[in-house]
């Protein structure tokens, strides 16, 4: 049964993206989107860069202003959080105190920020997720502070610690694995990371961990497992996202590190997820995933739209299974990576050098061509993710003329 | 329609040419080319969803 109105809770991008795939389709229904945040769909890349950097205003990284949210017909409840939800009742409870009766709905909450186990608080510990995080930081960094420690060396990270070096403010970045995103790229790539961090100056400390933030009122030192100190003005956090999940406990959903969904992205009759709060089998890779990258919220919540709306009897309900994609930018390099990369995966260097810091590398498990990392080789990652889509094999792919 | 690039934005991300290689190309300088900036309205949808994916919001349509 196709759903004759349809709720959205979580308005950014891949909330805003699915309003407009359900428009484009045809749907002339009523949308409601529910958003905790106080502002309209905004774009998060720009927070680690332009906008840290200072280059932009925040309303640079608008997606949609007020009159085109009206135009697509779309009802934004901002400042308000979806409490719960009942399967059986259809009974969304927000933070407002209204209990909404739902027809389709689309979960599109995302994920927020890991803090550290402590959970300190105090003036100078940031993170970097939202746009009023990003507004904290700038705010920080305007203060001219002597040094900035980061917790993590994954993109956030090393995005946040390449903008806030260019800004000439000393950087010091803790890393607890052996290599900058080792885990992510593997140990060879990893390790040319962390050589570019040191060669912008970027003081890095790999293999330690983050014993303790001291200070009283305000951030003024971090400890680490080595024992070592770091006096720090500001420190940010990291270290991960947690998905926006635990709202739906006890709501007849699957919820596992995320909201489970099937193949198509449905959770249940009438219910979809996407985003960074879906997982679900990717069964190009057979895999059950969930994807944290910019691409995949646009590309997921176009496809659960379309799932929702396409839901009766007799209408083909299409897999979802794309190729996910990232890229980041760190300094002068553009890192993109495509496919799913394990350790232990064999890999080859197909164009330029690790010494230039200009290359692709391809990934392979038995002879399939699982993943391609580029750095600034945008074009070669391009056409190696569509090699992956098009299940060409790892021998193929690193012979093919490029 | 006519296909409008800011090269300001465009960080040659190569995504556009991935979804319309015939209409955008990422050559080795790194640069983004359009080989076709005034493609048929029925390739409407393809090129919006060009302009959606483009991490950098770098491509706009005149009608």
């Amino acid at each position: 049964m196709t759903a004759r109105s349809v709720t959205i809770v979580g308005a950014a991008l891949a909330g805003l993206r699915g309003a407009e795939a359900l428009r484009r389709d045809g749907f002339d229904g009523p949308i409601t989107m529910v958003g905790e945040e106080a502002h309209l769909p905004y774009d998060r890349p720009p927070l680690s860069k332009q906008f840290l950097s200072g280059e932009w205003p925040a309303d640079r990284t608008s997606l949609i202003g007020s009159a085109q949210l009206s135009e697509l017909d779309v009802a934004a409840r901002l400042s308000t959080r979806a409490e719960s939800f009942e399967l059986s009742s259809r009974v969304l409870e927000l933070s407002d105190g209204e209990r909404l009766v739902v027809d389709g709905l689309m979960i599109t909450t995302g994920s927020r920020a890991r803090v550290l186990p402590g959970g300190e608080r105090m003036t100078g510990l940031h993170v970097l997720r939202s746009l009023d995080d990003a507004v904290g930081l700038r705010a920080d960094l305007d203060r001219s502070p002597s040094r900035v420690v980061v917790v993590g060396a994954g993109f956030i990270g090393a995005e946040v610690a390449s903008t806030i070096k260019t800004l000439g403010i000393d950087v010091t970045v803790v890393e607890a694995g052996r290599n900058p995103l080792g885990r992510v790229l593997g140990d060879e790539i990893g390790a040319i990371c962390g050589e570019i961090h040191r060669e912008q100056g970027v003081d890095l400390r790999t293999g330690v961990g983050v014993d303790a933030i001291e200070g009283a009122e305000r951030v003024e030192a971090v400890r680490l497992s080595d024992g070592s100190r770091v006096n720090a003005d500001v420190v940010v956090v990291g270290i991960g996202a947690i998905p926006n999940s635990e709202w739906l406990r006890g709501s007849g959903l699957t919820v596992d590190d995320g909201i489970l969904c099937d193949e198509t992205c449905l959770a249940a009759p009438g219910v979809v997820a996407a985003g960074d709060v879906a997982r679900w089998p990717n069964r190009r890779f057979g895999e059950v995933m969930r994807v944290e990258h910019w691409d995949n919220a646009i590309e997921q919540a176009t496809h659960a739209a379309l799932r929702l709306m396409h839901e009766g009897p007799g209408d083909e309900a299409t897999e979802f299974t794309p190729v996910p994609w990232f890229w980041s930018d760190q300094y002068d390099r553009k890192i993109q990576m495509a496919g799913r990369v394990r350790p232990g995966d064999r890999s080859q260097l197909v164009t330029g050098s690790f010494d230039e810091r200009r290359f692709a590398v391809l990934f392979g498990r038995s002879d399939r061509l699982m993943g391609v990392v580029g750095f600034n080789r945008p074009r070669h990652v391009m056409r190696y993710k569509s090699m992956i889509t098009d299940g060409v094999s790892f021998a193929d792919a690193v012979s093919a003329d490029v | 329609m006519k296909i409008v690039v800011d090269y300001d934005l465009c960080e040659s991300n190569a995504v556009c040419m991935q979804i319309m290689p015939e209409v955008f190309e990422v050559r080795d300088d790194d640069f983004l080319y359009v080989l076709d900036e005034n493609p048929g309205d029925e390739h409407r949808s393809k090129v919006d969803e060009c302009v959606n994916r483009c991490p950098k919001q770098a491509i706009s349509v005149q009608d």
